[in-house]
């Protein structure tokens, strides 16, 4: 009986979405004056905004307009980014990037433009670029959805941890029980067998956090709608920054061991060190490569299956377009495949935070590993 | 080819935004968070463990109780079980002894009684012997009397005693 009306439920919330995402609901506007491009489509989720798009009606953007900072010339200028309109207009001289190269940052128009607000006709008079910002400090999409999850996640643990701290002997109840078992898991399946039971209590609370960090984004940018959406997980500065901080933690922590294995590795015959130091040099790349395989897996992974899901509801409007029959033919399987993703993308949000958190306890291990006793004899 | 690069070049805003950002998050929850939660974790781990031994000393304890008291029991029973069969010894023996002791007075009466008997039957012998001898005396005296009234007679008594002193 149940079954049964959880199959209805699934099929209406199917046919809700379907027709949500059908040629004719969202695409009225745009698909008659405009070629849907499913590239720009996809890079637009995908990439960071100095706005957060959140959807197109009657052919208006709604935006959520975030501030613009800038360190420009010696000062802090700061204005909402909805003074550009979508690249429509310049304030105070400074416009949205309109050249190839100059795409996604934020340029000082020159001569005439130096201090120019309004409109802009990119095509009667191209203004001329100053020089591009370089030292751009905006909330974008991507800045916000940091905050957005930096709030999250202070207020999560900061809750249960009071709960704990009520009653540490009493049963885990709602978060706490959810998030007890995870925090068991990274201690006692990730972090104590890597790094070591004697030692894994120092590197314990960055390892946790950057678990959670990277769960909890993954998680949001799996959510459509408005603060969630953003692809932080899957931005190269964010991996790239997580990946840093575990390079510096495990070369810090490095003990005489690890860099006598690095530069004299043991078990190598001697012609692979010397008079070439062909082992030293490929473990010495190696210091650098592994925090840069972490950056690149965690970036790849989060961005390749935001694409993927993209992709398939693009699939809707690309045959929408050519006729809205084939399109509505084309949007249940679309769907279907949108929900497969989406419940891939909920594994691989849980396994690449797990993977990350797991690696950076390995290499820290390694780092902090004490040599061993038959080592020591030989 | 501009759509790849975008993707895969940093942003300085973000890098800015993202080490400031992260670094309050580790600071905050490395602060007020984890340390509250892995040691009421530890310390609920270490509750339970405490009261899992706690619960099997107890249970073990029960079950030395038990078998204690069990022990106790049997102990008691044994003792009950040698008091009544002390006091069964005792009383049989009393009982023999009270037996023994009748049958030796018993024996001890008869005999006296058969020495008294005894007594009494040699007394009334030698009594009948000196009533006997004294009647024969008195007979023989009588006789002699009789026999000695004429002179032949005595001498011939003489004579007769005489053989029987020689005859000695």
């Amino acid at each position: 009986m149940n079954y049964k009306k959880t199959r209805y439920t699934l099929l209406y919330l199917m046919l809700g979405i379907m027709l949500l995402f059908s040629p004719k609901f969202s695409l009225n506007a745009q698909a008659e004056e405009e070629e849907f491009d499913p590239g720009e489509y996809i890079m637009e989720h995908i990439t960071d905004d100095y706005g957060w798009h959140i959807t197109t009606y009657n052919e208006h953007h709604i935006t959520v307009p975030l501030p613009v900072i800038l360190f420009d010339g010696g000062n802090f200028v700061v204005f909402s980014s909805g003074k550009f309109h979508q690249g429509q207009q310049a304030y105070k001289g400074y416009a949205l990037g309109f050249t190839e190269d100059t795409d996604g940052s934020i340029v000082k128009l020159g001569g005439n433009y130096a201090d120019y607000t309004g409109e802009l006709n990119y095509e009667e008079a191209c203004p001329p670029i100053d020089h591009v910002c370089k030292y751009d400090v905006s909330i974008t999409k991507n800045v916000c959805a940091l905050l957005v999850s930096i709030i999250l996640l202070c207020w999560i643990f900061l809750s249960v941890a009071k709960k704990y701290k009520e009653g540490p002997l009493k049963a885990p109840k709602g978060l706490q029980s959810f998030l007890e078992p995870i925090i068991l898991f990274i201690r006692d399946e990730v972090v104590i067998p890597s790094i070591g039971e004697d030692k894994y209590q120092k590197y314990f609370p960055y390892l946790l956090t950057l678990f959670f960090f990277i769960l909890v984004n993954n998680l949001m940018g799996l959510i459509p709608i408005f603060p969630g959406g953003a692809n932080l997980t899957g931005n190269i500065t964010v991996t790239a920054v997580l990946a840093i901080i575990t390079f510096f933690i495990t070369n810090i922590s490095a003990n005489k061991h690890y860099w006598k294995d690095i530069f004299n590795s043991p078990g190598v015959p001697w012609w692979l060190k010397f008079p070439i130091p062909l082992m030293p040099l490929v473990e010495f790349i190696g210091v650098f490569t592994k925090p840069f395989v972490l950056m690149i897996r965690l970036f790849a992974n989060i961005t390749a299956g935001h694409i993927i899901v993209l992709g398939f509801l693009s699939l809707i409007f690309i045959f929408g377009a050519m006729s809205p029959a084939i399109g509505y033919a084309v949007s249940p399987v679309s769907v279907f495949f949108y929900i497969f993703m989406g419940l891939l993308e909920l594994l691989v949000a849980f396994i690449q935070a797990y993977v990350f958190t797991l690696l950076s306890a390995i290499y820290i291990g390694m780092a902090t590993e004490e040599p061993h006793h038959e080592e020591l004899a030989n | 080819m501009t759509l790849l690069a975008s993707l895969i070049t940093p942003s300085f805003g973000l890098l800015v935004w993202m080490l400031i950002g992260f670094g309050i998050l580790v600071f905050i929850l490395a602060k007020f968070a984890w340390p509250v939660i892995t040691k009421s974790i530890a310390q609920r781990e270490a509750y339970i463990e405490n009261q899992l031994a706690e619960a099997e000393k107890v249970k073990n304890e029960l079950a030395n109780l038990s078998k204690k008291h069990d022990e106790m029991m049997a102990q008691t029973k044994a003792e009950r079980d040698k008091i009544l069969g002390d006091a069964r010894k005792i009383s049989e023996k009393m009982y023999e002894d009270a037996k023994i002791k009748a049958n030796n007075e018993a024996t001890a009466l008869i005999e006296d009684a058969k020495k008294a008997i005894n007594f009494e039957k040699m007394k009334a012998i030698i009594d009948v012997k000196n009533e006997i001898a004294n009647l024969s005396i008195d007979i023989a005296e009588k006789l002699i009397r009789k026999e000695l009234s004429d002179k032949d007679k005595q001498n011939q008594l003489v004579e007769d005693w005489m053989k029987g002193i020689n005859q000695n």
